[in-house]
């Protein structure tokens, strides 16, 4: 560090022209400004939304060009089950994980510098910062995954109409699905966000959130499938991408059943996570 | 003004802060003297409403510290550990922290380059020295103007020029009649910079005490003599307010003159001296002797390491 540091310039000579004494109070829209503030000068906040978009688009692309190379040699039953608006949405797992990494990393981040300590003393009340961070998360994460949901399905269903077997934009459900798409990416950011609030450490807010998503479901797939079957629907990750499908499936929630069951979980999470802010020690 | 009642902080066994008692006056440079680990962060951190106190109170002008609407105007405050996010600009750092009051932009560049930060404020701050990083802390204390200010081992990682700097920049605001609340493990630093002192060690007040107060009490003038006629040179300069202690034969320690006045007596006497030291005893050593017993981390070494006593604190926290 102290071989790359910039030297110090030098001293300015005075300091008593002190100017006008600014006068201002703590608001939650100056709160709401500051956290804009903070979430765009971070570099890594660039970087895990570029790669929630290029994940969400590119595993969509691969999906669907994998299956047009191979859908001479799909058997009949293979070809009934094809569900062309799953296929084309199917990057959405691979985006969750680089917005729940960001989500968890805009408040350990603070925690793991030290900000935390300067955010908090600007703000004592500490409510409105999470607010603020939530707020800002939410808009930013939308205003990012609905255009990258929007941009994945028509660059997949172009892929498939070279087979003629896409789903046009106008089938019932579809823009839905594609707007569930992006609102399910928006809540697992606030998701994670929560848990990162609550665990207030990097390393252990990424693995419980990984482990929610991913490591979860399977497990429940361990237990006799009476019970799987009807714990699964209302598991996390499996609720929230019910938002992007058309109507229901066996043993899988409606979207709009779905949505209700993922933001329950991400109030419960943000609740909790405002609790123990209150609470606890900074 | 900042008032600490009866403050307690427990974590689990240990007791951080223990029952402690004073109150910072405003117009005056109050210094916060202790070793390591004894309380001084984390009482800092109890005034500023970071960590709840397990008793006790404390409040700066007469309020608690998340009852202020307006904080950033109210109190600055420069803690110890680094409270910046390695990965923004001090730019961008200063310009969030104003903008949760509504201070405008115009009021961080003014103070980008009231500390001299202008060339390096677009840098990321992870890339800045220890003295930069204090200079930015000083910077985000002083973004709402304050009338308080409570600075955590402000002259860590500066160097001498910038350390000559907060201290005219504390004298300057103290004579506007601000209050300045600032700690360090450094007798030496408070002995040239604070008015007056607030003593803890293990988290109990030792003292509270003006600097002059401090100083003359323990300033205390030994003068050590050797001569072949001691007894006689004894004998002569005996009187009101002079102790003269001796250990050996030939040797006299003499308090409540000094080396000159010791010398020009013997002269005078005719007598014959062969050694006539002065001893001062330093502050510094004052307040080891003070805190002797409540220095909490005992070493054969001595570890006055800025990391070290960072980590210190955080380990007692």
């Amino acid at each position: 560090m102290s071989t790359s540091a910039p030297s110090v310039p030098t001293l300015p000579g005075s300091l008593e022209r002190r100017v006008s004494r600014p006068r201002g109070r703590v608001t939650q829209r100056g709160v709401l400004r500051s956290e804009w503030t903070k979430l765009y000068s971070l570099r890594s906040t660039r970087w895990a939304l570029l790669a929630t978009t290029v994940l969400t688009i590119g595993f969509g692309i691969i999906a669907c060009a994998v299956v047009v190379s191979r859908w001479s040699t799909l058997s009949p039953s293979e070809r009934a089950t094809f569900d062309p608006l799953n296929h084309s949405l199917l990057g959405v797992r691979f985006g969750v994980l680089a917005i729940g990494v960001l989500g968890v990393l805009l408040i350990t981040g603070e925690y793991a510098t030290g900000m935390i300590r300067a955010t908090m003393t600007a703000v004592p009340k500490r409510l409105p910062v999470l607010w603020g961070k939530a707020a800002v998360y939410a808009v930013v994460a939308l205003l990012i995954t609905l255009p990258t949901a929007f941009i994945a399905f028509f660059a997949g269903q172009a892929i498939l109409s070279g087979q003629h077997i896409q789903i046009a934009f106008s089938h019932p459900g579809v823009p839905g699905a594609v707007i569930g798409a992006a609102g399910f990416l928006t809540l697992v950011g606030l998701f994670a966000m929560g848990l990162g609030a609550i665990l207030r450490s990097t390393a252990a807010g990424i693995a419980t959130f990984a482990g929610v998503m991913y490591v979860v479901p399977p497990l429940i797939g361990i237990l006799p499938s009476s019970v799987a079957n009807s714990i699964d629907p209302y598991l996390p990750s499996n609720a929230g991408q019910a938002m992007m499908e058309i109507g229901h499936h066996a043993n899988t929630l409606s979207p709009g059943a779905g949505l209700a069951v993922f933001a329950g979980y991400v109030a419960v999470v943000i609740a909790a996570a405002a609790v123990l802010l209150v609470k606890r020690d900074v | 003004m900042i008032d600490v009642h009866n403050l307690t902080k427990r974590y689990g066994e240990k007791t951080a802060v223990d029952d402690l008692t004073f109150t910072v006056r405003p117009g005056v440079i109050t210094g916060f003297l202790g070793p390591n680990g004894s309380g001084k962060s984390t009482t800092m951190r109890l005034i500023l409403g970071l960590d709840a106190p397990s008793q006790g109170s404390a409040t700066v002008t007469g309020k608690a510290y998340r009852d202020f609407a307006a904080p950033l105007h109210e109190v600055g405050a420069l803690l110890e550990a680094r409270s910046v996010h390695t990965g923004r600009s001090a730019y961008h750092h200063l310009l969030a922290l104003a903008q949760t009051h509504g201070i405008p932009r115009s009021r961080v560049t003014e103070l980008i380059s009231m500390v001299g930060l202008d060339e390096v404020a677009r840098k990321r701050a992870g890339q800045f020295s220890l003295g930069m990083g204090q200079r930015l802390g000083i910077a985000a204390a002083l973004l709402g103007d304050p009338e308080v200010l409570i600075l955590d081992e402000p002259i860590n990682g500066l160097d001498p020029e910038g350390i000559r700097w907060i201290r005219d920049l504390l004298k300057t605001l103290a004579a506007e009649g601000r209050t300045i609340f600032l700690s360090s493990h450094l007798m030496s630093e408070m002995a040239v910079t604070a008015d007056h002192l607030i003593i803890i060690g293990r988290g109990r007040l030792i003292r509270d005490v003006g600097l002059a107060e401090f100083v003359s009490e323990w300033s205390k003038n030994v003068v050590h003599v050797r001569s072949p006629q001691a007894t006689e040179l004894r004998d002569v300069i005996l009187g009101p307010g002079v102790r003269v202690a001796s250990q050996a034969p030939g040797l006299l320690e003499i308090e409540g003159l000094t080396s000159a006045q010791v010398g020009d007596t013997a002269a005078r006497h005719g007598l014959v001296l062969h050694e006539l030291v002065a001893e001062k005893v330093s502050l510094e050593e004052a307040f080891m002797d003070l805190t002797r017993d409540e220095t909490e981390f005992r070493t054969s070494t001595p570890a006055t390491d800025e990391a070290d006593s960072d980590r210190q604190e955080r380990i007692a926290a």
